[in-house]
């Protein structure tokens, strides 16, 4: 099953690495992995995705847990949460696609940021999966380029994750 | 007070109370030599290769419980002290290592002798350190021996850049009483439910096992765990880096588990009900094929790394996160306020069972061999030592040999690496432990292969006067691949043997110290009780073994613990297998 990690991290040289160095080692899978700096510049907030049985899961959030740069870890999988994650893509238009290609960028609440004779630069946020259904529901040979942020998530109520 | 990083770093080391650093100069630490030129309140011993350094650190911290301390310079120094770090960390073992780095401003600029020592590190070590402010050094230092020796201990690295201990700039100097880490917290409280129901599930045991392992160890719960199994009256074994954890003559005691553990231990833990691990990880050399590991038991484990429980077994009944000392009270506790008293018929029965698995001998050899058997060597150096010394080992059937035929009463007698099985640890380690103890006798049993990989070390245990008994089990072999070679490739031996094995008596005293080569069985013990009576030398026996002993019992890979290759199959009588 699909997890969203959310981990909060010192914001220190080498604490991405220490991260993505656990999942290289113990050969674990990064599907994404996003990091900012939080509101509190000591710190980073890292989203991960990964997927693995529950077991495997489990020995992640332990080792995560273990790095001594990790001050506190969630995985969002465990309660309601909101997901989302942004992405561009740039897609060929022609005369004849224009007005369906932004019929279907409404109906998935996308915004075109650019426009040029033969091109469209959409921008869309959603769940990873609503991403998905975009790009599958338009002409794949007229994406010329998708750019997407990887999942970032939050839980749903007054509980969260900070110091 | 302002002092230059250089000073501080000594001053900090001072402070921590250590006593010695392991270490070998270069560029990068130059100004922190000159710094220990300066001062007398850490020593340094000097080693002949940075990998000694990192084992002779790691045997004193092993014999001490005292964290080891490493200074290395840049590039090639501290790679060379990476295989040491990594076996530090496979067996968890408390260790500081100081390594030089260019100086800040050409980080990155691939400048002479650079390496991005952090990086390489990251995964052998439990945290590492890059210092860029001289004003943080001693807290940093504070923090890497706070990471090292609490919780799970293990090896942090602390990477200084040349300018960082200039002499001309200098700083206040305070070193903290106290630190504290946000995103590090050792300390587990557990709770009393876990504590009761751990209690319920071993009094409801009829055939129980207690499985105690390295953390006991490190956790200074010897005294503990021998007070836990006498109360039960259960039997206990000991995994290879647990051995010591309880005395191992005691009649409760069945031996190593494992690989190569008796035929009681595995046959015991492959049909039992109830096992408590306490302090050990279910490392692949115990479990064999995981799906034939224990069918029948129902798992407590304690550990202070949650990390441990449920790695590789999963079935784990009650997980108990903490430290064995304080875990083991309260068991013990909870036990004496329980009513129940373990199952005293089924007990009985258990043992009686056990004393037939006993019966079968997994250990007994062919003593009256024409040739030097290994296991008698080792037997007659625990009686020569009476049973007290320090023994290190390097990695190999000589290893196992030693394991299997010295039994440790005490904790801390038995140093050797279990996890990453470096061939080379054991002389410099001996050394470490004899710098620690320079009273006691430490041993060094080690084999013609695995003694080249450190020898050099023997010109560090001159100028040191660091008197250790090297017992050399000869076998003109790689003797353990060898015997995977003999096991498992029709005896195709590649690459297991040198035919240019150098004469030990001349090169060990070459490097100053007595060499004695031993060809005859009888000649063993003389030549063993020479040794130890010459107090202040460091001997090297070169004691030629039968070339082509074996270790049993032996579970091969992908085996469970049931399926174990013995010296004597069972049902045969062993006269009819010697002859
Ligand atoms: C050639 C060769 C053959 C081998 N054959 C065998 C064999 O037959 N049998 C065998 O047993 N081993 C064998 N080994 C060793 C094996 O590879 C492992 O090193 C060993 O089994 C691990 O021992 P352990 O489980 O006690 O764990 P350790 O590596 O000692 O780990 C200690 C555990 O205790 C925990 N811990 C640490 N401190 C505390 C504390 N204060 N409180 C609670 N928990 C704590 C740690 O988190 C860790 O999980 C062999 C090695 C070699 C090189
Ligand atoms: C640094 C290193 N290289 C290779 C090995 C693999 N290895 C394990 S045991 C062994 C042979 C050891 O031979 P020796 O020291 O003579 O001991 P014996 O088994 O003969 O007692 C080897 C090569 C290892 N453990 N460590
Ligand atoms: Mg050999």
């Amino acid at each position: 099953m699909k997890h969203i990690i959310s981990i909060l991290i010192e914001n220190e040289a080498g604490a991405l690495s220490r991260v993505a160095g656990l999942f290289s080692a113990r050969g674990y899978n990064i599907e994404s992995l996003t990091v900012a700096v939080t509101e509190d510049p000591s710190l980073s907030r890292m989203t991960l995705v990964t997927r693995g049985s529950e077991d495997v899961i489990a020995q992640i959030i332990k080792q995560l847990n273990k790095l001594i740069d990790v001050v506190k870890l969630i995985d969002l999988a465990d309660s309601p949460h909101i997901e989302r994650e942004l992405m561009m893509v740039k897609i060929k238009t022609t005369e004849q696609t224009r007005n369906d290609l932004r019929s279907v960028v409404d109906i998935f609440r996308g915004r075109i940021l650019d426009v040029t004779a033969n091109s469209y630069v959409v921008e869309m946020t959603g769940s990873s999966e609503k991403l998905d259904a975009f790009t599958s529901a338009i002409n794949s040979d007229s994406i010329i380029e998708v750019v997407r942020s990887g999942a970032t998530g939050i839980s749903r109520g007054e509980q969260g994750l900070h110091l | 007070m302002e002092l230059s990083g250089a000073q501080i770093l000594l001053q900090s080391l001072a402070d921590e109370g250590v006593e010695y650093i392991f270490g070998y100069p270069g560029g990068a630490v130059l100004h922190i030599y000159d710094a220990i030129f300066q001062q007398e309140a850490v020593k340094h011993i000097l080693v002949r290769h940075e990998q000694g350094a990192t084992h002779a650190a790691d045997g004193y911290a092993r014999a001490t419980g005292k964290p080891g301390v490493v200074l290395v310079t840049s590039g090639p120094g501290a790679t060379n002290a990476v295989t040491g770090i990594a076996t530090a960390y496979m067996d968890s073992i408390p260790m500081v290592v100081i390594s030089g780095q260019v100086s800040s401003p050409v980080i990155g600029s691939d400048a002479f002798q650079e390496v991005d020592m952090v990086g390489i590190t990251r995964p052998c070590v439990k945290h590492n350190f890059l210092v860029k402010d001289v004003t943080k050094l001693a807290e940093t230092i504070k923090k890497a021996f706070y990471v090292a020796t609490t919780g799970r201990p293990g090896p942090v690295v602390v990477d200084i850049p040349k300018d960082m201990t200039a002499p001309n700039i200098t700083v206040p100097y305070k070193y903290p009483k106290k630190i504290s880490l946000r995103s590090y917290n050792p300390v587990v409280h557990v709770a009393k439910e876990q504590i009761k129901a751990a209690v319920e599930l071993l009094l409801s045991a009829t055939k129980p096992m207690i499985y105690a392992g390295g953390g006991v160890v490190l956790g200074e719960a010897s005294a503990e765990l021998t007070d836990f199994t006498r109360v039960l009256g259960y039997p206990i074994t000991n995994t290879l880096m647990g051995l010591g954890a309880y005395p191992a003559t005691d009649k409760q005691f069945v031996g190593m588990l494992g690989m190569h553990g008796t035929y009681e231990a595995n046959m015991a833990m492959h049909e039992s009900d109830v096992i408590i691990a306490i302090g050990a990880r279910f490392d692949d050399r115990v479990t064999g094929k995981l799906d034939e590991f224990c069918p029948y038991a129902k798992i407590i484990h304690i550990d202070i790394d949650p990390a441990s429980i449920s790695k590789t077994i999963k079935k784990i009944a009650i997980p108990i996160v903490g430290d064995v000392k304080p875990v083991l009270k309260q068991l013990l506790e909870c036990l004496k306020e329980n009513k129940k008293q373990p199952n005293k018929k089924a007990l009985d029965a258990w043992w009686q069972q056990i004393d037939e698995w006993r019966a079968v001998q997994s250990l007994e050899y062919d003593r009256t061999s024409d040739l030097i058997k290994p296991q008698f060597v080792i037997e007659q150096l625990y009686q020569v030592t009476k049973g007290d010394a320090y023994v290190t080992s390097d990695v190999g059937q000589h290893q196992m040999w030693a394991a299997q035929y010295y039994p440790f009463d005490k904790p801390r007698r038995w140093i050797n690496s279990g996890g990453l099985g470096t061939m080379g640890f054991g002389l410099p380690a001996a050394i470490g432990v004899k710098l620690a103890f320079p009273e006691a006798d430490v041993a060094c049993v080690t084999g013609e292969a695995s003694i080249q990989m450190c020898i050099q070390e023997l010109s560090t245990a001159l100028q040191f006067k660091t008197p250790v008994k090297i017992i050399n089990l000869n076998n003109r072999y790689m003797g353990m691949v060898r015997q995977w070679q003999e096991f498992s490739y029709q005896s195709r031996y590649s690459n297991s043997y040198m035919d240019t094995i150098p004469d030990f008596v001349k090169l060990v005293e070459a490097y100053g110290h007595v060499g004695i080569r031993i060809d005859k069985p009888e000649e063993v013990r003389p030549a063993l009780e020479q040794a130890f009576a010459m107090k202040d030398r460091t001997v090297f026996l070169d004691i030629m073994t039968d070339r082509t002993e074996n270790v049993y019992p032996m579970i091969e890979a992908g085996k469970g613990h049931h399926d174990m290759k013995l010296r004597v199959a069972l049902g045969t009588s062993m006269d009819r297998e010697l002859a």
